[in-house]
């Protein structure tokens, strides 16, 4: 297994959701959902991913699609640090200037394909690992999915596909952060036991602390699971992971936050002490 | 009144009625405990929601079905279509930010041929008020309806008291000699705007609130078009497929003409922002109604125009 340091994704996902807390007010953003998908996003461009500022339009480069969608934010600040985009285009978050809004779209350098509306990106997952294996590439397909996605029944007709044509070069990486929007999924439309299901559509399946850098890394370097199958990762995460005071809050998933508790919010990320929130919570999907 | 509050006198008065989301619960946040077994949450799953709407409507009961309007419409199309149109069972379906009320969300989440691809289906019916006092005086008529219905939510307030409802007609603002703007949903409270600037400009204005979209108030429409030298047509819609296709047909229908100019999306998304932004870009506000209408700038003022409370 090839090193990697640990303290500078560390350090590189502390400022990700930095980013992620400063494109939480004037308008807000699915702050609860984004910090979930952190340190998965900033493992797989980092450490994993054939993908740079040079290589872009490669056809050789790595593939990831956000199937998710919603958590971008998390996106933006990964371009960001690593160099992809522009830091001061994250100040032009939702500004009719920009590009920098609640969904992915390909005004953006790197984001491969326009998402939101959620279970399309595996299909589309699909058509470009099916052209890689047809061509003979090496590259691989990475497709991020949200667990209360994983309702939408076009995730669970890709499987059955991704099965069928022996897609070993795509990975599935859940998302498994517990909640849909207002509710734990375990409440309302139960996924358990998941690991279960994956493997009975015929993918090799591994479940992970989706913060574990360790853990993230033995397992991206164990690809391909097993020749022939369709590989999938369950990232065991937390909603709001790094803020306390919105960590696993049902209420906290879309955050519009005023000026002073952004200033609190900045200092709880690395102090770990819960700030006392005083906006309206929100009901939302 | 809110949306919610009418839904729960509906709910608890009507033992037949159910409320359903796909996991939407921003018009619907006390309705589970209130409820019980009759709150459905089918979790992310559009098309399983209307096909079981199709069920408990099958044995009776009137399912009041939410999502947001681009997934409720165009995910669960072919459901709609199927499950209900056919079998026109009333099914009612609350459309949430249809429009540009997605404001941010972008392009994945602009449910803007809404209008189109509902009122193409035969027996469903489609309805769009102009904020909550228009949304609240309608609803009760549209669940009491036999047929399976669309309405595009809007709880904007305006200020503006509407006059009753009554299903298939269309609410006459003002009338005017010189241009009649026709519009429907958000874009009434900058008609409102447009109205005034047109009128202090010296002109003859009218305006009318349709409402409701099918079916279509079609003596309104005509007479628009008879007595108004200029019919606009205004709409957060693409151009295909809505209001300017409805006046289209109703005047070929009845063989006549007139001189329509319309005011919509013309084959692109719009740009995602906040509302107030999208309107002024997109050239949807009162002020720029008004001044493409004229066909030269004014000095008028345009009123703030309000973010909405959330946005998704």
């Amino acid at each position: 297994m090839n090193t990697f340091n640990e303290q500078e994704l560390r350090a590189t996902a502390l400022n990700v959701r930095e980013h992620i807390v400063r494109m939480s007010t004037d308008g807000g953003c699915f702050t609860g959902a984004s910090l979930s998908a952190v340190d998965l996003i900033v493992y797989l461009y980092s450490e994993f991913l054939n993908v740079n500022a040079d290589n872009l339009t490669d056809p050789n480069r790595d593939y990831l699609f956000l199937s998710k969608g919603h958590d971008v934010p998390a996106l933006y600040g990964t371009f960001a640090e690593l160099g992809l985009l522009d830091k001061t285009r994250l100040n032009n978050h939702l500004s009719i200037t920009d590009h920098i809004y609640w969904h992915p779209n390909t005004h953006i350098p790197g984001i491969e394909f326009h998402s939101g509306s959620l279970g399309h990106l595996p299909s589309v997952a699909i058509g470009v690992a099916m052209d890689i294996k047809i061509s003979g590439g090496s590259n691989k397909v990475v497709c991020i999915l949200g667990d209360g996605e994983l309702n939408e029944g076009t995730c669970w007709e890709a499987m059955l596909v991704a099965n069928a044509y022996k897609l070993d070069n795509l990975i599935f990486v859940v998302d498994r952060n517990h909640f849909q929007a207002n509710v734990r999924t375990e409440d309302l439309i139960p996924l358990e036991p998941l690991a279960d299901k994956f493997a009975a559509f015929g993918a090799a399946v591994k479940r992970i602390n989706g913060h574990d850098f360790t853990a993230l890394h033995e397992t991206f370097n164990a690809y391909p699971f097993e020749e022939g199958k369709v590989n999938v990762v369950i990232a065991d995460t937390v909603r709001g992971k790094g803020l306390p005071s919105i960590q696993e809050r049902a209420d906290r998933w879309f955050c519009n936050f005023n000026a002073d508790e952004i200033e609190q919010l900045l200092l709880e990320l690395h102090s770990q002490q819960a700030t006392q929130l005083t906006s309206e919570t929100l009901v939302v999907r | 009144m809110t949306y919610e509050q009418l839904l729960t006198e509906t709910a608890l008065a009507n033992e037949q009625v159910i409320v359903m989301t796909a996991e939407n619960r921003a018009l619907v946040r006390n309705l589970p405990g209130i409820l019980g077994k009759r709150f459905i949450d089918t979790g992310i799953t559009e098309q399983t929601m209307i096909g079981a709407a199709a069920g408990l409507a099958l044995r009776g009961r009137i399912p009041v079905v939410h999502a947001l309007a681009a997934f409720l419409t165009m995910r669960a199309f072919e459901f709609v279509r199927t499950d209900l149109g056919i079998s026109g069972l009333p099914a009612k379906l609350s459309g949430f930010i249809p429009g540009l009320l997605s404001d941010g969300n972008g392009p994945t989440h602009q449910a803007i041929e809404d209008v189109a691809i509902m009122r193409g289906i035969p027996n469903v019916t489609v309805f769009a008020p102009a904020d909550e006092d228009d949304l609240v005086k309608m609803l009760p008529q549209i669940w009491q309806s036999a047929q399976p219905a669309y309405t595009r939510i809007n709880t904007r307030q305006t200020g503006y008291t509407h006059a009753p409802f009554v299903l298939g007609k269309a609410e006459v603002i003002a009338e005017g000699t010189d241009v009649t703007i026709l519009t429907y949903g958000l874009l009434f409270e900058q008609a409102l705007v447009a109205l005034e600037i047109l009128q202090s400009e010296g002109l003859s204005v009218g305006l009318i609130n349709m409402r409701s979209l099918k079916p279509v108030d079609e003596q309104a429409i005509l007479t628009a078009s008879a007595q108004s030298k200029l019919v606009v047509t205004l709409e957060d819609h693409f151009v295909t497929g809505g209001l300017y296709t409805i006046v289209a047909e109703v005047l070929l229908k009845h063989q006549t003409t007139a001189n329509v100019l319309p005011i919509a999306l013309n084959n692109k998304w719009f740009k995602p922002a906040l509302l107030p932004h999208v309107l002024q870009h997109e050239g949807f506000t009162g002020k720029q109604i008004a001044e493409r209408i004229l066909g030269y700038k004014t000095a008028h003022h345009q009123p703030e125009i309000l973010t909405p409370e959330f946005s998704e």
